[in-house]
């Protein structure tokens, strides 16, 4: 028996990631330098990018035995991942040195973390999308808790681990449903399976319920959702700022490959099972947001919302829906990385600036600081001419489009109620007196500039949305032919 | 200059000067002021001659100028419309307006918002060209709620007057009611002929006859009927028909030269103009004309009645303008527009210089208004003597005069129509004759002749300071001996009396029955007759005026004027001794009727009882309470609970993603 080497040139980027992942491994087992697998983290995420984008093309490129699939969509979205935990890990690095868990593993679990990331963005199959959420969840889940002293980080490590593992069974169980309806798990050839017509349209229902449950865990949609405000709350900051931006859009990809690739013919189940959890996760996102007096457990829920507000675009089921659903992806995590980043930023040592109360006039004490959050959160809350806006608007339009104008009424009245709770952080900076009056902590100038930088960008695509947009759409029609 | 050119000048060059002394009096001076309103209007009066030949020359224009706004098949249009009826408004309105100028310089000589005045004036020379010159609705309501605008800065011109403050606002809100409906019917006409353009709606106007629309459910009206119904609603609020006459009397509280511009001979005669320029559309309704006819028959009477106890000098021509609006608009009902529009003009002319004429007497009186304290002026001021002499006979109808015509053939018109409420028209119009020549008589004899009570009366005008007619010092001369006023204030008597005198002699025959007007009258000869019966008995001015002599009005005039002899020259003791016996009959008179009063508590009253209420269950209860604060409260509520769900328990939370899938599969399998 022989087994012929399969063509590894598409998996490129996921083989330099896993190997650097190892180097970084062995420099922590023998040498505990942090500082330089911090570098080779930043190099590593910087040279996958430039593989990423050299062996990247329009055509879409199968191996593993249709396992795996390089396309543009996955392109355009691997790219932001890198770029999101770029930034993450610049974000991150004075905040974790005071905390003494500036380490290698913390950047050997991101390398893992993003590997999986990229697996599930590329994977054409089942397994390896299980295998993909299965390497990023792990990871997480031991990101969660690596700060071991903090028995707040402990908790919601362990209720992460073991929601997630129950949140596992339910997609396994879908997925063995979906195998058994089709005798086959590779997507094309179950949506090829399903498009024929199925023995048992009950099967295929539980297994949607399932699968779309495990879903609904991964990208934190009510009822699914409890898990997020806890681990987004004990987690360390940093690892918060990790978990609500890239992992984003992988599970985003996830939906696009499970629901889009492999079970397109049953759009009109799924569609409905996704309007109830969007529906709900608006209403119950935007709802607790108001009540938090935690910026951590505010944006959590904010999170929930607008996770709620994605599923929109992909229930359309149109092509606009899923452009404008990418774009929303992408716009989404740009904006979280700069509120978790700024909660990062402002903590220091022995301090964390997670309460809202924390935000009071902080436009005495560093305006530009304020100037950015306060851009972040318009953006957020969805006013123009923020990207934030047209990200809701073309979600919006691909509603109207698909004629689901209820559904598009609903999204802008939990926007209204959600625009409360962005504009008490502006009113707070802006119109309430500080706590305290001395300087912001601000060392570590590169995660300022990479900061102003991200502020500005959310700024600049709201002013100029149309070359993203264009970019989405145009990946999207690329990968769905 | 071609003729679109000059058309354009007459309203702008009024604009033009009302811009220049308005934005830069201060600079100018007040007799930069004066003199570039006046040139203004002077341009602007000189083209209306020029048009006016050209238009007897037979060239008329109807066009746009400039697009607005198209929307769809609509669009809103600035144009001009420019037949032979535009121009005799227009003639009247630059020359009463320009007469009005030269005398302003007189009369508010010693007033501190002079330039403002001016600027005033202009500004409403301009917009009521605007109005009259029209091609389309949406023009003329934009002319009409200018001049309304105007109308309001000058009857609250001295501003720090309680008394000028509450007549503007009356005036405003008395306007509103008639402009809403006003509004409804230009949207009507909008709705039902798509169009707003003057031509068009009329060319269509005969389609749409026997369209009827159902406002309350059940009741089918003729469209026709509700459209003209509605703008003539517009024209009683303007025109100070009855009921909503209630704001004109008031308006005398501004200064006495706008009293005769604005309240006596233009703006209010916007209404009778509008209803004119609509004859193609009244015409196709009698309802309507009816309606149009009953109510001015009520205005010409019983607003008669009320100048007959005013003892303010400005008052009593303003109930005389009411009562001669009612003419005009009875005119109007027995679709005797020509005839209605004749007597606008004469009106014009003589209640003008009536109104600039009393102005003079107040200067003389040192600003006092009480006829009562005046008499013998006479052979103070006798240019004013003399010209308000003129006035007064034109208004009562002496045969030859301006006013005996144009108000003759109104009586004459209803006698020949035969629609619903033509004979209490009729009635109305022929007794308002006798009422006429009593008022304007009592108050001409307590004016010049008898007593000179002035002398004595000084007490009194102290006291009654209030109802002085303006804040500044008194000029010249011993307190209490009147003077002719200053040529600037005599001249334009002379000039007003002058077409006071002739206007009517020579005017009839064309205007009336000389098809002067043309096409820009519609009349259908054969439903409504009144013009052409007229046209039957009419042998000539001079037959006329001697047929007069033979007639019952004629004799109701002589009447008039020699009860007002009787009992304001001969026995004096008598009206006193009237007054305590009429008792009940002089309160209601005195209380006009009590509109003032039912006005104030039911609509001024009910209003400010109703927006309490409003603002209490309306606002604080029902917007703040549970739409705002109500709705702020479900949103904490739901939010408290959806935080409560989260316990931090975590078989809570792995129970809810079991009930989660629960309800998924039931919901979505089976």
């Amino acid at each position: 028996m022989t087994y012929p080497l399969p063509d590894l040139l598409p998996a490129l980027p996921e083989i330099l990631v896993l190997t650097l992942a190892c180097v970084i491994l062995v420099i922590e087992a023998f040498f505990k330098d942090a500082k330089a697998a911090y570098v080779l983290t930043l190099l590593t995420l910087l040279g996958a990018a430039g593989v990423t984008a050299f062996t990247g093309g329009e055509m879409s490129v199968h191996t593993f035995n249709g396992m795996f699939v390089d396309d543009a969509m996955g392109d355009v979205l691997k790219l932001m991942t890198y770029l999101a935990a770029i930034t993450a890990v610049v974000y991150s690095r004075g905040y974790l040195a005071e905390r003494g868990i500036f380490k290698g593993e913390y950047f050997a679990l991101v390398l893992f973390a993003v590997l999986g990331m990229m697996v599930m963005i590329s994977a054409s199959h089942l397994l390896t999308l299980y295998l993909g959420l299965e390497l990023l969840s792990l990871s997480l889940y031991a990101m969660v808790a690596l700060h071991r002293e903090s028995q707040a980080a402990v908790e919601a490590a362990m209720k992460y681990f073991v929601l997630g593992a129950l949140a596992s069974g339910l997609l396994l169980y879908g997925m063995s449903m979906l195998y058994g309806l089709t005798g086959t798990l590779d997507l094309a050839q179950i949506s090829a399976a399903l498009r024929e017509g199925v023995s048992s349209p009950v099967v295929l229902a539980f297994g949607l319920v399932f699968v779309v449950a495990g879903l609904g865990f991964k990208l934190g949609n009510a009822p699914f959702h409890m898990w997020v405000p806890d681990v987004y709350h004990g987690a360390p900051t940093a690892v918060t700022l990790f978990i609500g931006t890239a992992p984003k859009l992988a599970a985003f990809a996830f939906a696009m490959r499970l629901l889009v690739d492999g079970l397109e013919p049953a759009h009109g189940d799924w569609q409905q099972m996704l309007a109830v959890m969007a529906v709900l996760s608006m209403a119950i996102g935007n709802l607790a947001a108001i009540m938090q007096t935690n910026i951590k457990r505010m944006l959590a829920y904010s999170t929930i919302s607008h996770m709620g507000f994605l599923l929109l675009g992909i229930l359309a089921g149109t092509f606009a829906g899923y452009s404008a659903a990418m774009f929303y992806a992408i716009a989404y995590v740009l904006m979280s990385l700069g509120g978790f980043g700024m909660v990062v930023y402002l903590s220091r040592a022995g301090y964390e600036a997670e309460n809202l109360d924390d935000y009071k006039g902080l436009n005495s004490r560093s305006p530009w600081l304020a100037a950015v959050m306060g851009i972040l959160m318009f953006s957020m809350a969805g006013i123009p001419p923020f990207v934030g806006f047209y990200a809701k608007l073309t979600i919006l339009q691909s509603l109207v489009g698909a004629g689901l104008v209820w559904l598009a009424v609903l999204a802008v009245l939990f926007s209204l109620i959600g625009a409360f709770y962005y504009l008490r952080v502006i009113k707070l900076m802006y119109f309430d007196a500080p706590h305290s009056t001395g300087a912001v902590a601000a060392e570590a100038g590169d995660a300022r500039m990479l900061l102003s930088l991200n502020g500005l960008a959310v700024l600049l695509l709201g002013l100029a949305p149309q070359p993203l947009m264009a970019l989405c759409a145009n990946a999207m029609q690329l990968s769905l032919q | 200059m071609d003729m679109q050119s000059l058309y354009l000048t007459v309203p702008l060059a009024p604009l033009a000067g009302a811009l220049v002394a308005g934005l830069f009096g201060r600079s100018i001076g007040r007799t930069g002021a004066h003199l570039v309103t006046i040139l203004g209007v002077l341009v602007s009066f000189l083209a209306s001659i020029l048009i006016f030949q050209d238009v007897l020359a037979g060239n008329t224009f109807n066009g746009a100028l400039y697009t607005w706004i198209t929307s769809g098949d609509v669009s809103l249009e600035i144009g001009f419309l420019i037949d032979r009826l535009t121009t005799v408004m227009m003639l009247v309105v630059t020359f009463v307006s320009l007469c009005v100028h030269v005398y302003t310089i007189g009369y508010m000589s010693d007033d501190d918002g002079y330039q403002r005045f001016f600027s005033y004036i202009s500004l409403f020379t301009f917009s009521m060209l605007m109005l009259v010159m029209s091609n389309n609705f949406l023009q003329l309501f934009f002319g009409w709620e200018a001049v309304g605008l105007v109308s309001y800065l000058l009857i609250g011109f001295w501003y720090t007057r309680e008394s000028a403050i509450y007549a503007n606002l009356k005036a405003f809100l008395v306007n509103r009611v008639g402009d809403f409906g006003f509004l409804l019917g230009i949207g009507l006409v909008l709705a039902y002929f798509g169009s707003l353009d003057y031509a068009q709606v009329f060319q269509k106007a005969p389609t749409l006859a026997h369209e009827s629309i159902s406002i309350l459910d059940g009741h089918a009206w003729s469209l026709l009927t509700v459209i003209c119904i509605l703008l003539f609603i517009g024209a009683m609020g303007k025109s100070a028909q009855f009921p909503l006459h209630v704001w004109l009397p008031d308006s005398m509280e501004g200064p006495t030269p706008i009293s005769a511009l604005i309240h006596a001979a233009t703006m209010v005669t916007a209404g009778i103009f509008m209803v004119a320029r609509m004859s193609p559309l009244f015409e196709l309704s009698d309802t309507a004309l009816s309606f149009v006819m009953i109510i001015g028959a009520i205005t010409a009477l019983f607003m008669g009645f009320l100048g007959m106890i005013q003892n303010d000098i400005k008052r009593v021509v303003a109930y005389s303008t009411l009562s001669q609006l009612g003419y005009m608009t009875v005119a109007l009902g027995a679709s005797a527009y020509s005839v209605a529009i004749f007597h606008l003009m004469t009106h014009a002319f003589f209640k003008a210089l009536l109104f600039l004429a009393a102005g003079s007497v107040i200067i003389g009186m040192h600003h006092d208004q009480d006829i009562r304290n005046m008499g013998g002026l006479r052979k103070y001021m006798p240019i004013t003597w003399i010209t308000l002499l003129i006035g007064s006979l034109a208004l009562i109808g002496t045969p030859g005069l301006s006013g005996f015509f144009s108000k003759d053939s109104i009586i004459l018109a209803t006698y020949a129509s035969d629609l619903y409420g033509s004979g209490f028209a009729a009635f109305a119009v022929t007794a308002g004759v006798f009422v006429t020549a009593f008022y304007s008589f009592r108050m001409y004899f307590l004016v010049f002749h008898g007593k000179e009570r002035f002398h004595n009366a000084h007490a009194g005008h102290d006291q009654e300071g209030g109802k002085d007619d303006d804040q500044h010092g008194h000029h010249g001369g011993g307190h209490g001996t009147p003077h002719e006023s200053p040529w600037v204030v005599w001249l334009p008597l002379v000039l007003l009396a002058i077409p006071s005198v002739y206007a009517g002699w020579a005017y009839i025959e064309p205007m009336l029955f000389g098809d002067y007007f043309g096409g820009a009258i519609f009349v259908n000869h054969e439903a409504h007759k009144a013009m052409s019966d007229l046209a039957h008995h009419f042998h000539g001015a001079g037959a006329m005026t001697l047929h007069a002599l033979m007639t019952l009005p004629f004799w109701l005039a002589v009447a008039g004027v020699a009860t007002a002899y009787y009992l304001y020259m001969v026995r004096r003791d008598l009206p006193e001794k009237i007054r305590r016996q009429a008792g009940v009959l002089y309160t209601i008179l005195d209380q006009k009727y009590g509109f003032d009063r039912f006005n104030d508590w039911f609509f001024a009253g009910g209003a400010r009882w109703l927006g309490g209420r409003l603002w209490r269950w309306g606002d604080v209860t029902a917007i703040d309470g549970v739409m705002v604060n109500g709705s702020a409260r479900v949103v904490g509520q739901f939010a408290r609970l959806a935080r409560g769900l989260q316990s931090g328990y975590i078989y809570h939370y792995a129970f809810a993603m079991i009930i989660g899938v629960a309800l998924l599969v039931t919901v979505f399998v089976g």
